[in-house]
């Protein structure tokens, strides 16, 4: 059996111009997708929860032939009715032999779902993913992306693979239209308990934290919750997007969705400021992609100058005011 | 109201992780600490306990060598009893095998309200096993849970997503998944430490539960390489002696992002 039938879980999101366009991780996916399938003359299958008429055009162009939508979820959470939705083509004789989610919050819970429907296993957090005759391979860092853990699947297919974002470059394909088929959301019965009543979109003036030039990050070094004010005044004097590591989300100095690590974003910018952190390798895994790496820590043995391009042995109350005072007065 | 928590044992992150060079698994056999994931959602359970007036906390775990340390830890906080469920055949198991054991684990708690889990572990980081859980019971479920409260015998959840948050309803029972920080975590007290050693611990096998095939016979997925990772070249570390953030102008204006 060769690996030629190879979906992605494509999701969109509103685009600048108001309609919605894949997320840039579902186009990282689809250029993988197309690799794999390449080497056995395989096809390239998007799976899209909700609406695809606006999206469906980039998705073929990105590689895919066939795009499978949901229509309207109803408030239904993701997990449970995309998971349903997928089974149910999976049933109906369309079995894929891969198929690669974005490791996100909508992404996760609709595999960890659909391995249950389907009594198959899942391989999280990788960062590669190769094919070997009829074998499946994926890769994923661990202790702080020291080493690298190769894995594959001795069971049959369908093999479910979660990948980072940023794993691999987006490249079109200059492909045509797709054919979009319908996949309804078939009835959830009691697992379908949960009801999205109401959307809160968080306003961000600068830009998306996995998706900015600049991150200025901030620890546990920051000593305190009113301090990180000095991490989002050098993020936004730099047009960048502020971070943070887990040990001061946990202190619940800002949100979850700031954090940076291998249970957070994972960043790849051109310049990467970590301000007062130690570098755990549940944050070095999240930030060691970045081009240029900048730290400031108090403690000269921290890890983080392991990966420092330029590491500044100093107190951040002291560095950080005066980088601020010399960037306004450029 | 009952709610049953998952409770990680995880070997203690600030040192350093190993991996079983027989297996290429993380080494768990040492002594293990309850997951500081897991004690958001054991201070959430307990608080949910005490606004809905009745009801207990109870804690499933999974470990080797019927390590019960971080257990304890958390019936230190208040959790009621745990099933632990111990046993060498586990070695080698997936996150979907850890998943059936626990829900089976669940279930021989008897019905619960609610299930709260962390939205992964600090070791093995998955993060599939909440959501997994919820499949094999056939529950709802809500994961990345930033605040949790049940009114009317109806849960609401404020639920992380990418551009912000949902409000969630959700019939109970469910499954819910908390990220960290969404409450500030009690520390045990003399009294609770002292009264944990005599909470009520269920040892069980994978046997007991009735489940089948776990550890390796049952993980469908192969370690076949271990690599280390390309190395960053070591960079320019200095001493701040007040003039170290021109450095940084410097560095920036070089790579012309100022």
């Amino acid at each position: 059996m060769a690996i030629s039938n190879i979906w992605v879980f494509a999701q969109g999101a509103p685009s600048s111009s108001g309609a919605a366009a894949p997320t840039s991780t579902t186009l990282e996916l689809l250029t993988k997708a197309r690799s794999l399938a390449a080497e056995s003359g395989g096809t390239v299958t998007a799976f899209v929860p909700g609406d695809a008429a606006e999206i469906a055009g980039a998705l073929g162009e990105y590689g895919a032939a066939k795009v499978y939508a949901t229509g309207d979820l109803q408030g239904a959470l993701p997990g449970v009715a995309v998971s349903a939705a997928m089974q149910a083509v999976v049933a109906g004789g369309d079995s894929p032999d891969v198929i690669l989610f974005p490791q996100d919050y909508v992404g996760r819970d609709v595999v960890s779902r659909l391995s249950v429907k389907l009594d198959r296993p899942v391989l999280t957090n990788n960062t590669d993913v190769a094919v070997e005759g009829d074998s499946v391979k994926a890769t994923t860092p661990v202790f702080g992306g020291t080493k690298l853990v190769t894995t594959t699947f001795t069971g049959s297919a369908p093999y479910l693979i979660v990948v980072r974002p940023k794993s691999f470059a987006a490249e079109s394909a200059g492909g045509g239209a797709p054919e979009v088929v319908a996949a309804p959301v078939p009835d959830l019965g009691a697992a379908g308990g949960a009801k999205v009543v109401e959307v809160h979109v968080e306003e961000h003036s600068g830009p998306k934290l996995d998706e900015a030039n600049i991150v200025v990050s901030g620890g546990r070094g920051m000593g305190e919750a009113a301090k990180f004010e000095l991490i989002e005044t050098l993020a936004k004097q730099l047009k960048g997007a502020p971070g943070a590591s887990r040990a001061i989300v946990d202190a619940g100095w800002v949100p979850y969705s700031y954090q940076v690590g291998q249970t957070g974003k994972v960043v790849k910018p051109t310049v990467y400021i970590a301000a007062g952190i130690s570098g755990a390798t549940q944050h070095m895994v999240g930030m060691k992609g970045s081009k240029n790496i900048i730290a400031i820590n108090k403690d000269k043995e921290a890890p983080i100058f392991g990966v420092a391009d330029l590491g500044i042995v100093g107190d951040v109350h002291k560095v950080l005011p005066k980088l601020i005072e010399a960037l306004k007065a450029r | 109201m009952n709610v049953i928590v998952c409770a990680k044992q995880i070997p203690d992150p600030a040192l350093p992780g190993a991996l079983d060079p027989s297996s290429n698994t993380l080494k768990r056999d040492g002594k293990l600490i309850l997951d500081e994931s897991d004690m958001y959602g054991v201070e959430m359970a307990l608080q949910l306990v005490d606004t809905a007036g009745g009801g207990e906390v109870s804690l499933v775990s999974m470990a080797p060598n019927g390590e019960v340390s971080g257990v304890r830890t958390a019936l230190a906080m208040g959790a009621a009893r745990a099933v632990l469920v111990s046993d060498p055949e586990l070695a080698g198991s997936d996150a979907l095998s850890t998943a059936k054991i626990l829900a089976a684990a669940a279930k021989r708690l008897g019905d619960a309200d609610l299930i709260i889990a962390g939205t992964e572990s600090s070791d093995g980081y998955t993060g599939t096993v909440p959501e997994q859980i919820a499949e094999v019971l056939g529950l709802p479920s809500v994961t990345f849970a930033k605040s949790v409260k049940v009114e009317d015998g109806v849960l609401k959840v404020n639920r992380q997503t990418e551009a912000g948050y949902d409000e969630v309803t959700c019939t109970l029972p469910a499954v819910v998944s908390v990220t960290a920080g969404v409450v500030e975590p009690r520390y045990p007290s003399f009294k609770g430490i002292m009264a944990a050693k005599s909470k009520p611990v269920d040892t069980v096998t994978a046997a007991d539960l009735g489940v089948n095939p776990v550890g390796w016979a049952g993980a469908g997925q192969q370690i076949v390489d271990v690599a280390s990772a390309p190395e960053r070249a070591a960079g320019e570390i200095i001493e701040d002696d007040g003039e170290a953030f021109n450095k940084i102008v410097d560095f920036l204006d070089k790579l012309k992002v100022i």
